[in-house]
């Protein structure tokens, strides 16, 4: 009974598919997400919500760039760089959107190798996604520096209308805050797989329950969220 | 244990095999051409803006690139194409009424742009 409310997949009898299994699903008077444990639902759900949160700051964004009478400052050229005796647009942005998605692709590994009780390979893959994403972190803090030294603030900048400070540091900020608490849940899963937590069942820190390696599965999700939501940003704020 | 080590030669496994034993098991090779899939899809993306594309056709990249990338993320990398509908319509339906407040405030800031233009332009 208690396998029924709290572990995961050990439904045998097939469930019907499509709508009519969504129907079924919902209306069965149990729980409605038949083969997803209380804690991958949970995250789904956690991320729905965060969805919503940066979804009001793009759209807030959206709001003050389209209402405003001054021009918007050119992303492609406040966020070029000068190298190699050129300006290139845009090239740090783009050297952090390639670092995200890597991350995300270690990460998804990590997941697939925890399944198979790989922890050597599952903590190492981990920890290159935490490496990844920290350097993600650097280089915002980079950016960051570079644009207030250029003047820009919440409430000014030299390039046009004055919402493009707050906007930016508003989102950017935001993310960069998921991305930093994403690495240090990365480095404490990939300490407990490393120690073996998850093959003999030492109860865990959040829940106190024992883990699974499902666990690393929910920080995944986590994690390719975090991706997910900067490949709307870099859409909307840097290229658009 | 037997199991884990069953897994371990799974990598040839076709990919259209769903275990829910124990996880999502799927072949790391799926992973790995996702991967290069959002490495070319993100540079398509930065090379609407090396290469200075304007107007509906910038706009339009833009937004099938951004698109394709979240579909592929949310669809393999976080396996929602593996869960039940009832899962994947309660946490992917509820963000299309971001689209709703989209329209709102776009009428919104075009009537707060023409209120600006006819009162404080005059200077």
């Amino acid at each position: 009974m208690a396998e029924t409310t709290l572990g995961h997949a050990n439904h045998t009898a097939p469930r019907p598919h499509g709508l009519h299994g969504v129907a079924a699903d919902w209306s069965s008077d149990q729980r409605a997400f038949k083969n997803v444990s209380w804690g991958k639902a949970m995250m789904w759900v956690f991320l729905l919500s965060d969805t919503f949160i940066f979804g009001c700051f793009l759209l807030s964004y959206m709001t003050a760039r389209m209402s405003t009478t001054v021009p918007w400052p050119n992303p492609s050229e406040v966020f070029a760089l000068h190298l190699f005796g050129q300006d290139i647009p845009l090239i740090l942005i783009a050297i952090m959107t390639f670092m995200l998605i890597s991350s995300s692709g270690t990460m998804a590994m990590a997941v697939n190798f925890g399944y198979r009780h790989d922890r050597r390979k599952t903590a190492v893959l981990m920890l290159v996604t935490a490496a990844l994403g920290a350097t993600f972190v650097g280089m915002q803090a980079f950016e960051w520096t570079k644009l207030i030294t250029e003047g820009v603030r919440p409430w000014a900048n030299p390039w046009g209308a004055v919402q493009f400070g707050s906007s930016f540091f508003m989102i950017t900020g935001f993310h960069g805050t998921h991305v930093t608490f994403g690495v240090i849940f990365l480095l404490i899963t990939a300490r407990k797989v490393w120690r073996g937590d998850y093959e003999t069942g030492v109860r865990g820190f959040f829940t106190s329950r024992r883990g699974q390696y499902e666990s690393v599965e929910i920080m995944g999700l986590y994690w390719h969220f975090v991706d997910l939501v900067w490949v709307f940003i870099f859409a909307f704020f840097y290229l658009w | 244990m037997a199991q884990a080590e069953a897994q371990l030669h799974g990598d040839d496994a076709p990919a259209s095999k769903v275990g829910h034993a124990e996880g999502q098991q799927h072949p790391i090779r799926l992973y790995l051409v996702v991967w290069g899939w959002l490495f070319v899809l993100s540079a398509g993306s930065y090379s609407i803006d090396y290469f200075g594309l304007q107007g509906h056709l910038r706009w339009g990249l833009i937004l099938t690139f951004m698109m394709l990338k979240a579909g592929l993320i949310v669809a393999v990398f976080m396996h929602m194409a593996w869960e039940r509908l009832a899962l994947a319509y309660a946490i992917l339906v509820p963000p299309l009424l971001i689209l709703v407040f989209v329209a709102i405030m776009v009428l919104e800031s075009d009537y707060t742009e023409l209120t600006r233009v006819l009162s404080f332009s005059g200077s």
